[in-house]
């Protein structure tokens, strides 16, 4: 189909992409919980003899040791297994193009629209992702930086420290008003 | 709450992060074709159960999501030590 075919389609079935939860928030008492705006993302896999190559097209170096991640430019990377990365970025980046660009052999394939983001912040954040997280998420065990594959409540999720104070939760669409809601209730305990 | 020690993670992590994945170290017949039906048995159905010291395959799948081998104590619960796929089964036990 040509690209104004296209248009036309669009305009006559009225199509628009609409975020999951698009921003909503929800405020307790020391933590704020919002949902973050789409980003680009990427799910990541590289053998290790083509990861040096990668990490040149993405501009950023693919983190080697485990729950760390590398941030440049508003492009992210987390190290979820051996061989295996999660990249998104923020700034309108493609991070897929970037990928394509590399010689080395891997396996990217675009997850953008699969995945929802929360930003969850305050003197509160610990205590609420604590709620439904099983992990050490003290300072001195999970890091400013670090980033780790996990479970939140029932729903699996990227858990990622910010700052401090400040996490970032990404997980699946269909899992988004669950993790939503969980949180929600995380935060007022929180702040109880 | 159970820690388990993710080989790849390198770090103990709650168990609900982890899944069984049956008895490890069976040995998959090279030329699966031209075994006999007692021999398939044994390899696909029979295992060892043991009570005590039991070699199994576990997965880190809300984590790093790799198969890795652990040494459990089947009566006591109690993980003995973790190490990855392929190693060999470790000969000394810590602490056995």
């Amino acid at each position: 189909m040509t690209k104004a075919g296209a248009k036309t389609v669009q305009e006559a079935v009225g199509a628009e992409r609409r975020p999951a939860l698009g921003g909503q928030d929800m405020s307790a008492r020391g933590v704020k919980v919002a949902v973050l705006p789409p980003a680009n993302r990427v799910s990541l896999r590289v053998p290790e003899e083509a990861v040096a190559s990668l990490s040149r097209a993405l501009g950023v170096a693919l983190p080697q040791k485990p729950k760390t991640s590398a941030a440049k430019d508003g492009r992210t990377v987390f190290w979820l297994g051996p061989d295996e990365w999660f990249v998104f970025d923020e700034q309108g980046g493609d991070a897929l193009a970037d990928c394509g660009k590399a010689k080395g052999l891997h396996s990217a394939v675009d997850v953008s629209h699969r995945n929802v983001a929360f930003a969850v912040s305050g003197p509160g954040a610990e205590a609420a992702i604590a709620a439904g997280c099983p992990q050490d998420l003290a300072l001195a065990a999970f890091a400013v930086g670090a980033c780790s594959r996990t479970v939140f409540g029932k729903a699996e999720i990227l858990l990622y420290r910010v700052s401090e104070q400040e996490f970032r939760v990404e997980c699946w669409r269909s899992f988004s008003g669950y993790v939503f809601g969980l949180l929600g209730e995380g935060a007022r305990d929180a702040a109880a | 709450m159970l820690l388990i020690r993710c080989p790849y993670c390198e770090e103990e992590r709650p168990e609900i992060e982890f899944r069984h994945a049956g008895e490890a170290h069976v040995a998959r017949p090279s030329d699966i074709a031209s075994i006999s039906d007692e021999e398939f048995e044994a390899f696909f159905f029979i295992r060892a159960n043991t009570r005590g010291t039991v070699y199994e395959r576990w997965r880190h799948v809300n984590g790093c999501a790799r198969f890795f081998n652990a040494v459990r104590d089947s009566v006591s619960d109690r993980f003995i030590m973790t190490y990855k796929a392929g190693d060999p089964k470790p000969k000394k036990l810590p602490g056995v």
